[in-house]
């Protein structure tokens, strides 16, 4: 099931080798946000907002909270230069790579199966690329994000003890037939 | 259904992304309290048909605790404030004040139910 695709309007696949590490810190202190983008080479994301810089991102989970992306083997070094970088300073850095699981949803339907399980603003005027949300997908604890428009790409996190529902569900709403195609009328 | 902002992250959303915390402002009474003091702490909610005011948690997004005002028989919101204070703030109390002319916060009546300086 790992790479699995399916066919149709909306690819999906879950993605492995990426390590991510989860970041508390005062987001307001210059200090403390400079040794994350400093060592991560990733600007500050806007609340709601993903950055991307090569292979890694950077989203903003909470108004204390960051979560890095990047190629698993970059973790313990990356690990190592943003704690040097906090010093003394009140933040955390920790490896969360898995704790949550990956899935990249391709096509034009995955914006649309995103909205079918999320209470979210999913049409494109008010959910585009770079967005990043936490909610949930069905009863699932999930955040998302654009990071593509031709073709609509996003990419999906969820707990790991999840993935397996996830997976199921994914396959399900991506299933021919089940896009009414309300964006593409739109 | 509920149409709520968070006022940590700014997201709007349906209250199933949410969940509620029960009464806001309550003061606690713990040991050294008289019985009555705790029964009321522990037992006794308003449970107004009209404004009340709770605590909810965006707990299927950026996990934090705020507070809310809103109409228990309309279900209009009447907004959202942080959660670190033990009364409603005073722009909150004008927004409902404007679309409830003559309301006042309830009184103290209780210990339990007691807002802390209330304005």
């Amino acid at each position: 099931m790992a790479d699995q695709m399916t066919g149709g309007a909306m690819r999906w696949a879950r993605v492995a080798g990426r390590g991510m590490i989860g970041l508390r810190l005062d987001l307001g202190d210059a200090a403390l946000a400079g040794a994350v983008t400093g060592a991560a080479g990733v600007p500050l994301p806007a609340p709601r907002r993903i950055e991307t810089a090569g292979a890694r991102r950077l989203a903003w989970m909470s108004p204390d909270e960051l979560l890095l992306f990047l190629p698993a083997e970059e973790v313990p070094a990356m690990l190592e230069a943003i704690r040097a970088g906090f010093g003394d300073g009140f933040a955390m850095a920790v490896d969360l790579s898995e704790a949550r699981a990956l899935f990249r949803l391709e096509g034009p339907g995955a914006r649309e199966a995103l909205a079918k399980a999320a209470p979210v603003d999913l049409h494109p005027d008010a959910f585009g690329p770079g967005d990043f949300r936490r909610t949930r997908l069905g009863q699932v604890a999930a955040a998302f994000a654009q990071v593509g428009e031709a073709p609509e790409t996003f990419e999906l996190v969820c707990f790991r003890s999840l993935a397996e529902h996830m997976a199921t569900w994914l396959d399900t709403a991506g299933a021919p037939g089940a896009f009414p195609g309300v964006f593409a009328r739109a | 259904m509920l149409l709520l902002t968070c006022p940590h992250c700014g997201v709007s959303a349906e209250e199933t992304e949410f969940h509620p915390g029960g009464e806001a402002h309550l003061k606690r009474f713990g040991p050294g309290a008289s019985d009555d003091a705790f029964a009321g702490y522990m037992f006794e909610r308003a449970n107004p048909r009209g404004v009340h005011f709770e605590r909810w948690r965006h707990v299927f997004g950026c996990g934090k605790w705020f507070h809310l005002a809103r109409c228990t028989a309309s279900l209009e919101v009447f907004g959202a404030y942080p959660a670190d204070v033990t009364a409603p703030p005073e722009e909150i109390l004008a927004k409902i004040r404007a679309r409830r002319p003559g309301w006042e916060p309830a009184p103290a009546a209780k210990p339990a139910a007691k807002p802390e300086g209330d304005a």
